[in-house]
Order: C-alpha cells, then structure tokens, then sequence
C-alpha cells in the first residue's frame, strides 16, 4: 500500500466537491462562502503539492507559497468589505443585497 | 504500511472537519472545524514531505487568517437564526451536482488515467532539506513574483485599513499640526502689576 498522487488527488477532490456544495448549502451567510472559497483554494494547494512530489520538482510548492500569499491578501479585504457592509446595513445576508438590481 | 494508516486517519479526520464547516449552524463553530482542517491538511503535507508549506499552513492560516475570521465573527454579532433560515432552497440541487463532480473526478484520476498516477512518490535523497530547496528557487527563479506578492501584500494592508477606517463624531484627538503650530503671544499675556507686600 504506497500513498502516492491518486490519493492526494482524490483528497483533493473530494474537498473541493464539498466546498462547492457549502457554498450552494450556505448561500445566505456572506461569511460561510467566504469559509468554503477557503476550503477551495486549500484543495487546490493539494493538488500542487502532490504533482510537485511526483514530479520532483518544486516549482509546485513556490506556486502554493505565492497562493497562500493572495489568499491571506483575499481574506484580508474580504473581511474588511465585510464588516464595512454590515456597519452600512447591519446585516451581512446575501439576499438582502439588491441595491444593483443584478 | 504506517504512512499508509496516517494518510487514512487523518484524511478521514480532514473530509470531517470540512463536512463540520459545511454543516454547522454557527458562525463560530464553522471557524473552529476550518482550523481543524487546515491541522490536518498540515500533516497531510509532512507526510507528502513538503514541511516547509505545512508549517507555513499553521502559521499563517490556522495563526492570521483563522483568528482574523474569528475575530469578524464576533466582532459583527450576527443573527444567528436569520443569519441560517434552514438549509437554501438550492440545496439538494448543490448536493446533486457535488455528487456528480465527485463522481467524475474520482473516475478521470482513478479510472481513466494511465499506471503513472498509482506510482508512489518519488524517493528523496539523503540530505533533502525542503526549506533549503525551496528558498534556493524562490530567490532566484521566482523573485519577480516574490517580490509582486510583496506589493499585493501591501495593497491588502492599505486596502483592509481604508476600507474600514471611519471619522467618527464626538472623539477627542489631539490635532498635532495645531498644537506644534501655536504661537506664546496667542495663549500667554504678560501684565505689569505691583507686587504686594
């Protein structure tokens, strides 16, 4: 029994699956979707990760250091986008936000 | 075979902690099942042997971003009732569609790949050091883009501040510019009177 890339790939999967059905299960809480996109990017690391292994090559994990980097930077302003929403409305649920008729 | 029943175990622990996000009902909890799966997604990566990025994982994520999370949550006191409403009307379709992406993908990695996929990784040498062969290429290869994630790091720093900074009424703060700028005629006056005796 060798741990190799299928297995790294199918956690990866399956991890980003459950991400995408957060966010169809959360659709109401801005803060849970910001939570599953999270999830998302950690399983797309995943799968960096492991090519980068078999491959032997580590251009795969500069690649995740640099996604870890915008993701820090995505949560940051996300976050602030956030709490400046809720000072304005004093709610942060998604299906009250039709100001732009989209 | 040991590496074997770690990889499991903690899988199984990682696919639990994301249904716990997924599922929980409060804000809170959804956080505290996240850190639990950056953990193990840590150790996942040291058994992948790349230590480096799974020390970075819990620093960064589990450390800045997780407790920037938390700190919002509860900072913003939200509804957590109205905030949930049950489960969205799109839900069994989500479900649906998750179900066939899983699926496909466990079919294209699994069943419709070649024999590479199913090989172990490959063995590392002796003195293998993974922050070492890391920093070699960051610092050479890649230092353009080390140097743009220092920009967009900034960028969200100014961001993050100018977005959520506000005037507000009634404080008192000291106005530097005015007191370093007053003049002694303006404050003081010096009169001539007798002394007493």
């Amino acid at each position: 029994m060798v741990i190799g890339l299928d297995h790294y790939l199918i956690i990866s999967a399956v991890l980003f699956t459950l991400a995408i059905a957060g966010i169809f299960i959360n659709r109401k809480n801005l803060i849970l979707l910001l939570m599953c996109i999270e999830l998302m990017l950690l399983a797309v690391n995943f799968n960096f990760i492991a090519f980068s292994r078999h491959l032997g090559d580590e251009t795969g994990q500069v690649f995740v250091f640099f996604i870890l980097t915008v993701a820090a930077a995505e949560a940051a302003i996300g976050l602030a986008i956030l709490v400046v929403l809720f000072r304005n409305r004093r709610s942060i649920n998604v299906n009250e936000l039709d100001e732009m008729k989209g | 075979m040991f590496q074997a029943i770690l990889f499991y175990a903690f899988s199984g622990l990682l696919l639990a902690a994301a249904l716990g996000v997924i599922f929980s009902r409060n804000p809170v909890h959804a956080i505290m099942f996240l850190v639990a799966a950056f953990f193990q997604s840590a150790v996942l990566w040291l058994l992948a042997e790349a230590e480096f990025l799974a020390i970075i994982l819990v620093l960064v994520y589990v450390g800045a971003v997780m407790v920037l999370f938390l700190f919002v949550v509860m900072m913003l006191d939200i509804n957590i009732e109205e905030a949930r409403g049950g489960l969205s009307k799109y839900a069994p379709l989500g479900l649906i569609i998750a179900a066939l992406m899983i699926v496909e993908l466990i079919q294209v990695i699994r069943f419709r790949s070649d024999g590479e996929v199913l090989q172990g990784f490959a063995v590392t040498p002796e003195n293998y050091s993974n922050t070492e062969a890391l920093g070699a290429v960051l610092y050479t290869e890649h230092v353009y883009a080390f140097e743009i994630a220092s920009v967009i790091l900034l960028l969200a720093i100014v961001a993050a501040i100018t977005l959520t900074m506000r005037k507000r009424p009634g404080l008192k703060a000291q106005n530097i510019s005015e007191q370093v700028a007053v003049d002694p005629k303006d404050r003081m006056r010096i009169i001539k009177m007798k002394s007493e005796s």
